[in-house]
């Protein structure tokens, strides 16, 4: 198994006091697999997504990356194990304004120090951003934003994908045309994928869903 | 990965180009200031080094005459048998240099001169100073130029300035530090001279600190203000960068990565700023030494070169300032990203805002700080505690300017919705022009108060010399014969004549002038004392009393009814103190009979005459006695003179001010244009619901307006207490006289304009921005709403 969640737990500190978002949680993802994350706003999807990339730290519980215990690697092996196995799509896109779209979209192959130009053309061909390689992403629609995250996620060959929301800027038929793309795109590189979502349509594009309520899978 | 992570963050400069103008401009500005002040203050150090190194002076004891100022060479040359090693001087002051002839042979070997050009005077005829002495002496004598002579001296063998002024005595004698143990006493031999210990000599150096502090101050002064954008340009920079810091880091950046590359950015940003603040330093500096030299040569005699050198302890001083002064913005950057959890939200919220509760507590420090500057006015002493008292009522001040401001805003009037979000969104941005605002505080205040101290001083002076210069007509003579006739010649048209006796003497082990007067009418009438006796003038008539200047009181804490030694065995009591603001020294005045008692030998060969008809009496002069034209001048010349040496003492000053304000209006314009570019988001939706662009931008220009006025209004209270302080509390240690305050509000008022047209044209920009901006911005911020 690629990747292995077992009863996970977070808490979040509110005004009220602590909010606990994950009831033990557990979930597993296979290499080449992808699976659709669903629920309602503050149901702890996004929660689960960040713990998974090592971003946020559980409280409880135990999760695996290839065999790797996270929990118990130091924040600069987290660092680079995000930067050489994970690419993560964010909700708010994340791309480094300083930045043109074609630096954005080689920029985590960059660190990871595995760079592949050819690969990145074909990103950048897919995609449908040729025409915006020397933009600034203040430039960019939303969608096209989105697809650079997308580029710039794939384009370090990672083993695992991690999305919130891709689609959620998108227009239906764009949606669906960077849907598409995606996941061809996740099928040739043989990555797993998670996707956050609201959209019943992308989730049924998946090969697995599960829902999040209050903190549990149901 | 470093190659990635360090392009990344210099992208953000190179797609800011205004960012990166900002905080180069800003160091640079700072550091210019600060290092140009420092080169001035080195250049000023290096030319009393290079006198004390050269003449010895302050280095060895010497032997002085009891009485007068001339030695006679046998009495050397007994001393030298008798054992004593010692080593002959003679001064000779000719066009405003100083001679100095000197004796090889005999000359410790501490000061020995050897010229850089090769030459020694050992072994030459030679007359050595630099070339602003040689083009001085030009027709007069060769001068052999050497750039090690410090300034306004002209170095040679003695018997070269013998035969040169047809002299044939000495002036004082150096005591070598080794000396025979068994050497007969001093008064056996000579018992003309006394002893002068080197510590009881001026230190040109020690009496000059004061006047550089008050540079150091006003550099320190412009580095702060300078400090002020560096830090906002900083604060600015890493909340724009938040999100891409965020991005970094989830994107696979370990931290220390990317705060190592992060200091290294922005040390090799401060080092360009810094160099570039050098270069401006060094500017700076060359235009103002000229006036530096006649300042401290006004103000203390001392000389100082005219040419500015590139020492290293003034820009390498400069860089490692420029270094802490970033290092301290950043490492609470630092701090804050250390801090930060990596899935913190980055909203545009930032930079600019900051709780009322935070700008609430920073208040009550700057009012501990007034508070502790209060306490120093009443109890503090020393010049040390004179700055303290200042930082802390400038620091003070500052910190409350925010808080202050906001609750003034409070009274603003004005009904209607535009008018309460007007005001509303004015008290928003506080946080944001705060920094550019305790800028504008500090310059404006700092003018007030510089501007007071001069003027008050201006006023004082001119009415010093009214009553010093009261003499209608001046003449000098060059030799002693010319002058009797001249006296008596006065004396038979039944003129009040009042010679200028004088000489050079040590009182209370500090140099200073001894004056013999003639007590009549105008001296009765005209001099006005600090403290006296109701019958001073009698007392000195009588040579009972002497007056002393209000600069050698201070200075020994002396004042009326103490004694002061005038003559070796002499002591008498001072019936007054006087003011005396042209001069550095210390300064007795006795009466005329008991002054040719004690100095038979000194001749008067300057008068001052009373007079009704000064241009008669002139040709008069002129055709009876021969006495060359330029050899007489009148009341009105000497005291147009007298005031230009004055505004040139204190151009310097007037130039610091004007840059402190430069780079005061530097900063409101960046912090201006650094908001205008955030405020998008919030003058969206008002030009959305009605606000014409045009509107917006002329409100922005009224906000300006607005607040700059109210920094003003804080401004003029505290510049009049910075004012009170340099009167009354820095000049006494630093000059040694204490000034009356004078107000001036035509020139507070003209400096406020001043300020709110530097606020004004720093708006203009930004507003000219906002009403050009293209619909199609404004309306990015909605599209980007998600």
């Amino acid at each position: 198994m690629l990747l292995e969640l077992k009863d996970i737990t977070k808490s979040f500190s509110g005004v009220d006091g602590d909010v606990e978002v994950l009831r033990g949680v557990s979930l597993g993802l296979d290499a080449g697999e992808t699976l659709a994350l669903t629920g309602e706003s503050g149901s702890g999807k996004s929660t689960i997504l960040h713990i998974s990339a090592g971003l946020e730290v559980p409280d409880g519980g135990s999760l695996h990356l290839e065999g790797v215990e996270i929990n118990e690697l130091s924040e600069a092996e987290r660092a680079n194990l995000r930067r050489s196995e994970v690419g993560i799509v964010f909700q708010q896109f994340n791309l480094i304004p300083s930045l043109t779209v074609e630096a954005n979209i080689g920029f985590q192959a960059s660190l990871a120090g595995r760079r592949d130009k050819t690969f990145e053309s074909e990103l950048v061909e897919e995609l449908g951003l040729s025409d915006q390689l020397k933009q600034y992403p203040e430039s960019l629609s939303g969608g096209q934003q989105q697809r650079v995250a997308i580029a710039r996620a794939l384009a370090v060959r990672p083993k695992l994908l991690l999305a919130d929301e891709p689609t959620g800027n998108l227009d239906e038929s764009t949606a669906s045309a960077v849907l598409t793309a995606m996941l061809d795109l996740v099928g040739r590189t043989g990555a797993a994928l998670m996707v956050v979502t609201h959209s019943a349509a992308l989730a049924e594009k998946m090969d697995r869903r599960v829902r999040l309520k209050g903190g549990v899978l149901l | 990965m470093t190659n990635t992570i360090l392009r990344a963050l210099l992208s953000y400069w190179w797609r800011s180009p205004l960012q990166l103008f900002t905080f180069l401009m800003g160091l640079a500005l700072a550091t210019g200031l600060w290092s140009g002040v420092q080169a001035i203050n080195s250049e000023a150090r290096a030319s009393y080094d290079a006198a004390a190194a050269t003449l010895g002076e302050g280095q060895f004891d010497q032997l002085v005459p009891r009485v007068g100022d001339q030695i006679s060479q046998s009495v050397y040359i007994d001393l030298r048998r008798a054992g004593w090693l010692v080593s002959p001087i003679l001064d000779v002051t000719f066009k405003g240099v100083r001679f100095v002839g000197i004796d090889p042979l005999t000359t410790p070997t501490q000061m020995s001169f050897s010229s850089d050009s090769g030459f020694s005077l050992e072994d030459t005829d030679l007359i050595f100073g630099n070339a602003e002495v040689a083009s001085v002496l030009e027709g007069f004598v060769e001068v052999n130029v050497d750039k090690s002579i410090p300034p306004g001296i002209a170095i040679a063998d003695i018997g070269v300035v013998q035969r040169l002024f047809k002299r044939n005595d000495l002036s004082r004698l150096m005591v070598l530090p080794e000396q025979p143990i068994r050497r007969p006493d001093l008064v056996k031999i000579a018992p003309e001279l006394v002893m002068q210990p080197s510590q009881q000599i001026a230190d040109v150096a020690a009496l000059t600190d004061s006047f550089h502090l008050n540079l150091t101050a006003f550099g320190f002064l412009s580095f702060a203000v300078g400090l002020f954008i560096v830090h906002s340009t900083i604060g600015l920079a890493f909340e724009q960068r938040r999100g891409m810091i965020r991005t970094l880091r989830s994107l696979g950046v370990p931290l220390s990565n990317l705060l190592s590359l992060i200091i290294v950015e922005m040390g090799l940003l401060v080092l360009v700023g810094a160099i570039l603040g050098i270069v401006m330093g060094y500017t700076i500096a060359a235009m103002l030494l000229p006036d530096v030299a006649a300042t401290v040569e006004g103000l203390y005699g001392a000389r100082v070169s005219g040419t500015l050198s590139l020492r290293p302890e003034w820009w390498l001083s400069g860089i490692g300032l420029a270094f802490l002064g970033a290092g301290m913005a950043l490492a609470v950057r630092i701090w804050q990203i250390m801090q930060m959890p990596l899935l913190s939200a980055v909203q545009p919220r930032a930079w600019a805002i900051a709780s009322a509760k935070r700008i609430r507590g920073i208040a009550i420090l700057g009012m501990i700080l007034l508070g502790f500057s209060g306490l120093l006015a009443l109890i503090g002493t020393g010049l040390g505690q004179a700055f303290a008292l200042i930082g802390f009522l400038l620091i003070g001040s500052a910190l409350v300017l925010p808080w202050l401001t906001i609750k003034l805003l409070d009274f603003a009037p004005g009904k209607g919705v535009v008018t309460s979000w007007f005001w509303a969104d004015t008290r928003q941005q506080m946080p944001g022009l705060s920094l550019a605002l305790i800028a504008l505080l500090l310059a404006v205040s700092a003018n007030i108060g510089v501007s007071t101290m001069v003027s008050s001083f201006r006023v004082t002076f001119v009415s010093f010399l009214d009553q010093r210069l009261a003499p209608e007509l001046f003449v000098r003579v060059e030799e002693e014969k010319t002058a009797s006739a001249l006296e008596k010649y006065l004396l038979e048209r039944e003129l009040e004549v009042l010679p200028l006796l004088t000489v050079e003497r040590p009182v209370v082990g500090q140099p200073a002038k001894l004056y013999g007067v003639r007590v009549g009418r105008t001296y009765r009438e005209s001099w006005q004392f600090l403290g006296a006796d109701p019958d001073v003038w009698d007392q000195v008539s009588k040579g009972e009393a002497v007056i002393v200047n209000e600069q050698l009181a201070r200075r020994n804490n002396l004042w009326v009814s103490d004694e002061v030694d005038i003559a070796p065995g002499l002591n008498l009591p001072i019936a007054a103190v006087v003011g005396d603001y042209g001069n550095p020294q210390g300064q007795v005045v006795m009466g005329e009979l008991l002054f040719r008692k004690l100095y038979p030998n000194a001749v008067a060969t300057s008068f001052g005459i009373r007079t009704t008809d000064t241009v008669n009496l002139r040709k008069a002069i002129q055709a009876d006695l021969e006495v060359p034209d330029s050899g007489i001048i009148n009341q009105a010349s000497i005291k147009s003179m007298s005031l230009e040496v004055f505004e040139r003492t204190f151009a310097v000053t007037a130039a610091l001010n004007i840059l402190t304000l430069g780079v005061a209006g530097f900063a409101m314009l960046m912090s201006l244009l650094t908001l205008a570019g955030m405020r998008t988001p919030q003058l969206a939706p008002v030009w959305a619901l009605g606000l014409t662009r045009t509107r917006l931008g002329v409100l922005e220009l009224a906000r300006a307006l607005g607040l700059s006025l109210i920094v003003f209004i804080c401004a003029v209270p505290l510049g009049l207490a910075l004012a009170w302080a340099l009167l009354n509390v820095v000049n006494v240690e630093a000059f040694g006289w204490q000034l009356p305050m004078f107000f001036f509000p035509a020139d507070y008022a003209f400096l406020g304009g001043l300020a709110i047209l530097a606020t004004l044209i720093a708006a203009a920009w930004p507003a000219i921005q906002m009403v050009r901006k293209p619909p199609a911005a404004l309306l990015k911020v909605f599209s980007n709403e998600r």
